[in-house]
């Protein structure tokens, strides 16, 4: 069976790949604790070796449009180019080219849809920066094929947080059972409390740090049952108006399961909390 | 109310470099063409195979003909849509970083929760 060596759950910065490259003169003053931090962090990938990546996300409105627009889709394709015109406009992130693993991603798809997911699926996608992001963090590389596996987090109506745990356990079954010999890591990125477009945006912190704190302690401790005690798709809301990316992170709860992570970090900047988590469900030296 | 309709405005905009100029310097002209000419046009299918029911109301076409972004908020627009090609336009005209959303955020600081629905 294949091996699942190591789970990541990360916040997706898009305006990290341009601070990255700044000259020292020109970065801001936080630049370089969190291009430390993302070194730490990307070593706990690296320290697995994983042959192939499982990389949860969504699209922002770049693909997937409002006339037919899936809940949860897995990408079953040889190549996945990526980042788009208006992400290179506002966040001055490059286009790249990722390489697929078909394999796994029918494999995703049959037993996903056997198991009670209707997944949709996409031959073509142009994956976008809640994707690609993690790769400029922890892959820079970008050396390894991916499966990319896109949630709505993002288009009303959205499946409850309920169900973004069950997909991840669900995921963990079928990568657990699938038949390879090959190392594989899970990668998920979603946001703590998010505001964008609204009153609350682009404040010196989160736009609610005690939410953003109680987050954390739900992720690191794996404490699925008291997040989900705590949080419905109308309390959401509440933390800001684009916090249900938040549920991407509980997918990966549900992967890694009752655990708590074997790597926890976070970093408070403008706007948004960063956070970085990972589980070695084997052993980090698996 | 068209919240669709007026999403797909902002998406299509958005993503053309060269719409994101012509709505920045003509707002009422671009939304009149927009209406007329790619409103009903399904992005998926050919231009023959086009729908034949979507229109603004004139409360959406005045925001859109207006840039007001708080109008546009006020009627459950997707936020995420207006605020990226709001920065698309209007951050060039801001020299300090962060300025124009900021200025953007305090136009809507007469907002209270519950805000408005986006759903569509």
């Amino acid at each position: 069976m294949a091996k699942l060596v190591a789970i990541l759950a990360t916040t997706h910065h898009p305006f990290y790949y341009r601070t990255s490259q700044l000259p020292e003169s020109e970065a801001p003053p936080f630049a370089g604790a969190w291009v430390s931090k993302v070194a730490a962090y990307r070593e706990t990938l690296a320290r697995t070796r994983p042959d192939v990546l499982v990389m949860i996300g969504s699209d922002h409105f770049h693909q997937l449009w409002l006339d037919n627009m899936p809940q949860f889709l897995v990408g079953k394709a040889p190549f996945y180019d990526a980042n788009y015109y208006n992400e290179e406009r506002e966040f001055g992130l490059p286009r790249l080219l990722l390489k697929g693993h078909e394999e796994l991603s029918a494999y995703i798809l049959r037993e996903g849809i056997d198991k009670g997911f209707d997944l949709a699926f996409s031959n073509e996608l142009r994956v976008d920066h809640s994707i690609t992001c993690p790769i400029f963090t922890v892959r820079p590389q970008n050396d390894l094929p991916v499966v990319p596996i896109y949630t709505n987090i993002f288009a009303p109506p959205l499946p409850r947080p309920e169900r973004f745990v069950k997909l991840g356990q669900t995921i963990r079954e079928i990568i657990d059972a699938w038949p390879s010999d090959l190392r594989v890591a899970v990668i998920g990125t979603g946001h703590l409390s998010l505001e964008l477009g609204g009153p609350r945006q682009f404040g010196p912190h989160g736009p609610d740090p005690e939410f953003d704190a109680r987050a954390v302690e739900w992720i690191a401790n794996g404490d699925i049952d008291g997040c989900l005690a705590h949080i419905t798709l109308d309390s959401l809301h509440a933390p800001g108006n684009a916090t249900h990316g938040f549920m991407d992170f509980m997918l990966v709860m549900g992967i890694a399961g009752y655990n708590k992570a074997d790597y926890a970090d976070h970093l408070d900047l403008f706007h948004t909390m960063e956070a970085y988590f990972t589980w070695y469900p084997n052993g980090a030296d698996a | 109310m068209s919240k669709y309709v007026v999403n797909k405005f902002l998406f299509t905009i958005d993503r053309d470099p060269e719409l994101v100029e012509r709505y920045r310097t003509d707002p009422a002209g671009t939304t009149s063409w927009w209406e007329a000419e790619q409103a009903n046009q399904i992005l998926n299918c050919t231009a023959g195979e086009s729908s034949t029911w979507l229109s603004l109301s004139d409360h959406e076409r005045q925001a859109l003909s207006t840039h007001d972004h708080v109008a546009l908020f006020e009627m459950g627009a997707h936020p995420f849509l207006t605020l990226t090609l709001w920065i698309a336009m209007f951050e060039r005209d801001h020299p300090e970083p962060l300025a124009m959303q900021l200025g953007y955020a305090a136009r809507l600081a007469h907002v209270t929760l519950p805000y408005p629905d986006i759903s569509t």
